[in-house]
């Protein structure tokens, strides 16, 4: 409250004060109010208030019970709720992360002097490092929502357009590094093996047996690719040989090395969301 | 100012109150205090997953490790659930008080602005070297807006940063005034070093300011107010 208004109202009050002896009212009670005029606004211009002590355990009662939203909160603390609680927290944080992502926004590139040695990209994996491949008969078998299902070589995935791209390669630890990879654009393959573009999920098997799901958004970003060389060379064991998502919207962990199968379809199957997201990572994982 | 008043009628047993915080202050205070000790402690265990803030090869370790026992979470999955899931009513706490603050004016009373900064150290010689308390003629001191006004920026410091590791590709052109990708990691940790600088301040001053201040956070009445003469102890 401004002064102007503080000084209205006591001119006010005052009027008021002055009225009264005109009246019926005792004078004497009139004077008593002019010699100890209780302010009704504090510095901050909150209301003052001169109350009993029941009723001012009626205003206390009444605004804790106005506080009780908060209250609700305590909720993540009970152990049965706990769980479920936060599972609809990171479903909202995933139902928010897919409204911001736009297919048509590419991830920032880099120039090849920001990219990193090859010797400081680092390794990760969940299992084991080379899950041996056998490269000589190793296929990419394409399955669901597709009009040519089937087992397709890695010369059959080389055939489109390479697309060579120097993005940063993010860790849900919270490391991150610029690389170079090479690869075929998903969209492109997918188109070829005529899949319906219009379901939700790319589901990936891999040889080690780490899986993953992506929704179709993603795979369709234009720097989304089926990944068969980094730095210039060949995927190498360690990387994800032969084939591996590189995927510059996405989290690491959602970045399958050594494919083995793929399945366009709009129902996850149970349980399969990821080998991460299943024991309790976000499943959305996005950029 | 001729406001001297009995405000404890000893035959009537009245009390004074005043309001001091309306309901959407008390609401987003309360959502706010939550959230964040939920945000620093999740936060910390995210931050053991990769200690440090230069590259994973090699990697070299930040020369403090939060000990595991002050994080929340568990592992970095279960403590990322919990960071994704209080950062909406962190941020929508805070989002809720500015715009309040904004809609009625109170922000006047509260913002730091340059003019406070000469009454800031009176104020602390005051609460920290026993000095004389200079004369406080608004709602707040300079102290207590200058407190106040870095929890705000301190919001707003670690909403961004956190904006930009959330979501580096849709958010790049936000990393670039921070000085690019890697310093909003290190802002956002600046930001939580803030509040933890803040909070113990805050609970040291609530505490020396006795319970009906405090109570006056939950009820929004405060019992007394020192302001008016006659009326309780005064700080």
């Amino acid at each position: 409250m401004s002064d102007e208004q503080q000084k209205d109202e006591r001119a006010e009050r005052a009027e008021a004060a002055q009225a009264q002896p005109s009246g019926e009212a005792p004078p004497a009670q009139a004077e008593e109010r002019v010699v100890a005029p209780l302010p009704q606004r504090g510095p901050a211009g909150e209301e003052i208030r001169v109350v009993t002590p029941g009723q001012r355990r009626g205003i206390n009662r009444r605004e804790l019970l106005k506080l009780l939203p908060v209250v609700a909160i305590g909720a993540f603390a009970i152990p049965k709720l706990q769980e479920p609680l936060l599972k609809e927290g990171l479903r909202f944080s995933d139902w928010a992360s897919e409204k911001l992502f736009s297919e048509h926004r590419l991830a920032q590139t880099y120039s090849n002097n920001q990219v990193a040695p090859f010797e400081k990209f680092p390794y990760n994996y969940y299992d084991v490092l080379d899950p041996d491949v056998d490269l000589g008969k190793w296929t990419l078998t394409v399955e669901g929502l597709v009009k040519h299902p089937g087992d397709y070589k890695l010369s059959q995935i080389q055939a489109f357009p390479k697309v060579v791209q120097n993005t940063r390669h993010v860790c849900v630890e919270g490391w991150d590094v610029i690389g170079n990879f090479g690869g075929t654009r998903a969209s492109d393959f997918l188109r070829a093996v005529g899949a319906d573009l219009s379901a939700k999920y790319l589901e990936v098997t891999c040889v080690d047996e780490y899986y993953e799901s992506i929704d179709m958004a993603t795979v369709l970003q234009p720097q989304t690719l089926f990944c068969y060389e980094m730095y210039g060379q060949p995927l190498d064991r360690g990387h994800g040989a032969p084939l591996r998502l590189q995927m510059p919207t996405k989290l690491g962990y959602k970045q399958a090395k050594y494919l083995d199968t793929i399945r366009v379809t709009n129902v996850l199957s149970h349980g399969q969301r990821g080998y991460w997201e299943d024991q309790g990572y976000d499943w959305y994982g996005g950029l | 100012m001729a406001t001297a008043t009995v405000t404890r009628d000893k035959q009537t047993g009245t009390v004074t109150v005043s309001y001091e915080h309306p309901l959407v202050v008390r609401i987003a205070h309360w959502l706010n205090a939550v959230a964040l000790l939920v945000m620093i402690a999740s936060g910390l265990r995210i931050f053991l997953a990769f200690p440090s803030f230069g590259p994973k090869l090699p990697q070299q370790n930040f020369f403090i490790i939060p000990p595991p026992g002050l994080t929340l979470g568990g592992w970095l999955g279960g403590a990322l659930q919990w960071h994704f899931t209080f950062m909406w009513i962190f941020v929508g706490s805070g989002v809720l008080y500015v715009v309040y603050q904004l809609v009625t004016g109170h922000w006047r009373q509260v913002l730091f602005l340059p003019r406070d900064i000469k009454g800031v150290w009176p104020m602390a010689r005051h609460y920290f070297l026993f000095g004389k308390k200079p004369p406080v003629d608004a709602a707040y001191n300079p102290l207590q807006k200058l407190a106040y006004t870095s929890t705000i920026f301190f919001g707003v410091l670690s909403t961004l940063t956190g904006m930009v590791m959330f979501k580096p590709a849709q958010f790049w052109w936000l990393a670039w005034p921070m000085g690019g990708y890697h310093y909003a990691r290190i802002w956002h940790f600046v930001s939580m070093c803030g509040f933890v600088a803040f909070i113990p301040g805050h609970l040291i001053m609530v505490a020396l300011h006795g319970w009906n201040n405090f109570y006056s956070m939950i009820t929004g009445w405060k019992r007394e107010p020192e302001y008016i003469e006659g009326s309780g102890d005064r700080d």
